[in-house]
């Protein structure tokens, strides 16, 4: 066992891993990483059979240490971080020893980005997850001063690694297939939707994020409807007639209609849009979204193919003559003293 | 909830959804035709979720497409008449005390048109049942009250009610497993709650299972904080 120490920590950080599907009929929705991809994408890195639960960092990360070598990555927002001093990059695995302190900053773009380490977060599991889960009082958010114990290493000299990052910071383009209610909407509401740019507001969670636009209402003929099931991507029109989609701890049923739903693959792009970021929403029909489902096993394997050997630009490196960069060098006459 | 009529739609929720819903409002026929076909739905190799007028099939697209699964559904609902259904008999009968003490209880008696005394009489006096468990861990939608209960949410929200507050809007009861916000009318207390994290069986009640709320003082109800399950208490039925 390894013990990662938190030395300080900044708001919002949670323990997080692929959730607990399956008890929606309980009122338990699967929860877990805001951005699945980015679990997906250290596991691919780490060598990590399926994804580690990791520690899911709200804008900001920390001062860590470790008590035994452990190789980890940042993967999910794009987050400043050193180890003593040496800058860490996004989606890389770097070696973190017993005695470095490992400082994550502040998100450069991305709301959520992901602390995984190679043996992934043990501690508290909860119907076979070790998610935080808060709407359901399940965990918390971290404290500074916290440890957690990590599973160890069992490569910790492995070469490092490096994967280019699904592009998905900065907002854009969200797929939305139909979903029960989307008729109640009338196709001038519906047009003007997919038509209007929206910005993620400054409310946003877990739960959910808020989309603000200019411009009327999106109304709906839902009178006396009765609740209803929330599928994670459902956009949610609230009693205002702004929407409001719904990430991986909402609600599992709800009263407010919901125009259609964000497809799972666009999911990390609408959980990583920062405040003021523009967003907009494209129809797809239900046939073309059933066809754009990719089990999350086929992403994994996809991106282990992706993932490279680190090549450092040598300016990168600030020790760089710690380093022996010459070696087997030769007179140039041996072979005539032979 | 004027429209009785039951006719099923198929639609899909999500890319592994497809969700079965019998009417767009609540009424107990609706609840009758999800609770009979969520009970045939079982047999289809999906996950099965109840809610008060539909019933969601959860699939995994790996290993079946969605036109095998609606497939499958059609023919369950071709196979009867979905109108006019009964609940099937309740498996359990739960004893719940509460409080009727909330801050709204007034409010919501002048709503469905009644004292405050024939209220407390009228939501004690009866059996409900948990309709489905949703919105937050192991929370349930209670139906049916009378029809003149089929009083609206709140335009604006109640910041915050506690755990175990008893709420009414639309025919039916809530009760809250979580400090929650709610758009519904709080109109007593309970010291039941139907989520715990901890127990070896953390979701208590069952759709299908039936009610009956017992009325306690505040007093009553403070001491009994500290009993297995707040006081509740329930029988097999069956």
């Amino acid at each position: 066992m390894t013990r990662l120490t938190l030395h300080e920590v900044a708001p919002g950080v949670t323990v997080q891993d692929m959730g607990r599907p399956g008890w929606g009929a309980k009122g338990l929705a699967r929860g877990g990483a805001a951005d699945r991809l980015a679990l997906l994408e250290a596991a691919a890195l780490l060598g990590q059979r399926a994804p580690c639960a990791a520690l899911e960092l709200a804008g900001a990360g920390g001062r860590f240490t470790v008590d035994a070598p452990t190789r980890f990555c940042i993967t999910g927002a794009r987050m400043k971080a050193t180890v003593e001093g040496r800058p860490v990059g996004h989606c890389e695995t770097v070696l973190l020893a017993p005695g470095e302190v490992l400082r994550v900053g502040g998100a450069e773009a991305g709301s959520y980005g992901y602390l995984s380490c190679a043996g992934g977060v043990f501690g508290d599991e909860w119907l076979g997850s070790r998610s935080a889960h808060l709407l359901a009082g399940i965990g918390k958010f971290l404290e500074s001063g916290a440890e957690l114990a990590l599973g160890d290493d069992p490569e910790p000299e492995a070469r490092a690694l490096v994967l280019e990052p699904v592009d998905r910071l900065g907002g854009g383009v969200l797929r939305v297939m139909p979903g029960p209610q989307t008729e109640l909407f009338s196709d001038a509401v519906r047009v003007r939707f997919f038509g209007t740019e929206f910005q993620r507001a400054p409310q946003a969670n877990r739960q959910g994020v808020k989309l603000d636009f200019e411009g009327a209402p999106f109304e709906s003929d839902t009178g006396g409807l009765a609740s209803d099931f929330i599928e994670t991507g459902d956009i949610q029109m609230t009693g205002d007639g702004r929407p409001y989609v719904l990430l991986a701890e909402s609600q599992t049923v709800g009263g407010y209609p919901r125009i259609g739903t964000v497809i799972a693959a666009d999911l990390p792009r609408l959980a990583q849009a920062q405040v003021g970021d523009v967003l907009r929403f494209q129809s797809v029909t239900l046939e073309e979204a059933d066809a754009l489902w990719e089990a999350e096993a086929d992403v994994l394997a996809r991106l282990r193919k992706a993932v490279a050997p680190r090549v450092r630009d040598p300016r990168d490196i600030p020790d760089l003559l710690r380093y022996q960069l010459v070696s087997g060098a030769i007179k140039g006459d041996e072979l005539e003293r032979e | 909830m004027t429209d009785r009529a039951i006719r099923p739609e198929v639609l899909p929720l999500g890319q592994a959804g497809v969700l079965v819903r019998f009417a767009r409002s609540v009424s107990p026929e609706a609840s009758a035709a999800v609770a009979r076909f969520a009970a045939e739905a079982e047999g289809l190799g999906c996950d099965v979720a109840p809610a008060l007028a539909s019933v969601l099939l959860r699939f995994d697209p790996a290993q079946r497409g969605r036109a095998e699964v609606v497939e499958a559904v059609e023919g369950l609902l071709d196979a009867r008449e979905w109108s006019a259904l009964a609940d099937p008999p309740a498996q359990r009968l739960w004893r719940v005390p509460v409080a009727l003490d909330g801050p709204q209880l007034a409010e919501a008696a002048e709503l469905a048109g009644l004292s405050v005394e024939y209220t407390r009489a009228e939501l004690t006096g009866g059996e409900i049942r948990v309709r489905a468990l949703g919105f937050a861990p192991g929370m349930p939608y209670l139906g049916y009250l009378p029809e003149h209960w089929n009083i609206p949410r709140q335009t604006e929200l109640t910041s915050k009610v506690p755990a175990g507050a008893l709420v009414v809007a639309v025919r039916q009861l809530v009760l809250f497993t979580t400090e929650s916000k709610t758009g519904w009318r709080m109109v007593g207390r309970s010291s039941f709650r139907p989520f715990v994290k901890d127990a070896k069986e953390p979701f208590l009640l069952a759709p299908g299972d039936a009610l009956r709320f017992e009325e306690v003082s505040a007093a009553e109800l403070e001491a009994l904080e500290d009993q297995p399950l707040g006081g509740a208490r329930y029988e097999v039925l069956a």
